[in-house]
Order: structure tokens, then sequence, then C-alpha cells
């Protein structure tokens, strides 16, 4: 229960970034989740990066938070149009039955 | 200083548990509701160390649109009701070891990277109290964004646009059968097409095809 520093802030950045992994590897549900994980692992990436620009004194790491933000917005709604096309042509979404470019 | 340590635990314990949540709930729509509460407590851990403005803007856009955005695709999709069966299924079974231990090593090397880090031991001193302090986050934020950073920013703006016109023409389907108005077809009539002139002989009358 010491102060709380920059370690704590860039530990709980870790933490989230491989639950997020975690998701992507044990998924076998849906590719919404795996959506979802890489939502996480862009939010571990913004802890650290606001972290940093809050214990430093420097106001880049939130702009580019901003940007980030931004990327991860466009991500999400392509990514969920093509889910929503791929559903409509072939009625699933399942992980394991995605294999049609098996190769 | 001890309310700000208790907040930290707080708030990072009730992300790290959602975050586990989000990929271990059997129900997809569990999933999308912890992923919108990570992202609230997340927030609130930047409005607490001094980023208010970025805390606020995570409020908006994830929760107000990414996530309602994946709610609305989960329920369209009618896929909530899949059962998760990762734990199971011996299909997936030879995946857990992989992705556990990958993910394990990953968070091994950074915790290293983490604790052996170095500071310059007058790094905290020189900036953090000298042009934050007079100034909100928000307007020194603005103040950097709307001029050094102005070109990254237009180019965020176009990222969007394509984003859009991306969705739009991926999910657009053309349905036939079905009676619309064509703009272009009303416009280019002409009158040759539309109207005859026939000379009437009496007593005969007109045939006309249609």
């Amino acid at each position: 229960m010491t102060e709380i520093g920059l370690g704590h802030y860039l530990t709980l950045g870790a933490i989230i970034f491989s639950i997020g992994i975690i998701g992507i590897f044990l998924n076998r549900k849906n590719i919404i989740v795996i959506l979802m994980s890489i939502e996480l692992i862009l939010l571990a990436v913004n802890i650290n990066l606001v972290a940093f620009s809050i214990f430093l004194g420097d106001l880049t790491g939130q702009v580019f938070t901003l940007f980030i933000l931004t990327v991860a917005a466009a991500e999400a709604a392509i990514g969920l149009a093509i889910i929503v096309v791929y559903y409509r042509n072939s009625g699933t979404i399942r992980v394991e039955q995605i294999d049609e470019l098996k190769g | 200083m001890i309310a700000h340590s208790i907040f930290f635990y707080t708030f990072s314990i009730i992300a790290i548990i959602s975050a586990i949540m989000v990929t271990a709930s059997k129900n997809t729509v569990h999933s999308v509701f912890f992923l919108i509460l990570d992202f609230i407590s997340i927030s609130c851990l930047f409005i607490m160390i001094g980023a208010e403005f970025l805390g606020m803007i995570m409020l908006i856009v994830y929760v107000g649109a990414v996530a309602v955005l994946f709610l609305f695709v989960v329920m369209m999709l009618n896929v909530a009701q899949q059962k998760n069966q990762w734990f199971s299924s011996e299909d997936s079974s030879k995946h857990i070891p992989v992705g556990l231990i990958i993910s394990t090593l990953i968070f091994v090397e950074l915790i290293i990277v983490i604790g052996g880090w170095k500071y310059k031991p007058d790094l905290f001193d020189i900036n953090n109290s000298v042009e934050l302090s007079k100034v909100s986050n928000t307007h020194s934020l603005g103040q950097v964004l709307y001029t050094d950073y102005i070109h990254v920013f237009q180019i965020s703006g176009m990222i969007l646009l394509v984003a859009m016109i991306g969705a739009i023409v991926l999910t657009f389907r053309k349905r036939t059968g079905v009676k619309t108005q064509s703009y272009l077809k009303q416009i280019s009539r002409e009158r040759s097409e539309g109207v005859s002139v026939l000379n009437v002989e009496s007593n005969k009358g007109v045939k006309i095809d249609d």
C-alpha cells in the first residue's frame, strides 16, 4: 500500500494485455468475442500511454491515445460490418467452422 | 494519498475481473456488458490520475458508440445463446495450453521490463508541476492538438470517413423485386417515349398495344 506510481499502472496494462491475448487464443465461440479481446488489448496500450504521459509530464502520449481511440472505433466498425456480411452469406460465425480458406 | 491507493486498487480490480469475464462468460451479451464495465472503470482511472478529457472521451466513444455497436450486432446476429465450449470440448483442448503458455510468457516479459526499469532521478521533478497545474487538461490538450498535431488529426478524420464508407458499402445489399423510385429514370424520360400522336380515322378507333 505504498504510493501509486508509474509501475502500478504499467502492471495493470500488462495484466489486461495478457487477458486479451488469452481471450484471442482460447475463444471457440464466435468472432465477436475475439474483436472484444482486441479492444481489450488496445485499452491496455492506452493505459500505458496515458500513465507515461501523466507521470512524465508530456502531453504527446494523451494526443496519441486520442488517435488510437479513433483507429479502434474505425476498426470495430469495419470488423463488425465484415462479420455481418459473413453471417449473411454462411449463416454462422463460429470460429471452428470458419475454415473455408484453410491453407 | 491513501484515498488515491484505495481508488486505484478498487478500479483496477474491477477492470481485471471484468476483463476476465469478457473472455470467459458463456453468453455473448454478458461479455459485451463486462466490456462496458471495463471501459467505465478504466476511464475512472484516467480521470483519477488527471487525464480528464481522455476519460470522458473514452466514456463517450467506447461506452456510447463502440460497445453499443457490439451489442446491436450480437443481438442482430442471434448468436447470443451459442454456448461457450472451450472448457469441455475435446477438439479445442489443444489450444488451451498453447494460449496459456504464450500469454504467460508475454506477461512475464512485460513484468520483467517494468520491474527492471531505471528512471533518471530528477525526471519526475522537471515537468510535472510546471504547466499542467495552470490550465486544465482539456485546455492544454487542445492547444497541442490543433497546432502541432493538426495533420495527424485531419488524417484521423479521413480514417473515420473511410471506415464509415467502408461499413456502408460492405453491408449494403440490393434487393430484387422491391418497387422503388428511380430518380435517374424519372429525370431522363423524354417526350418521344411517353407521348405519341396518332391520326384516328372515323369509325375505326385506335389500337393501343399494352
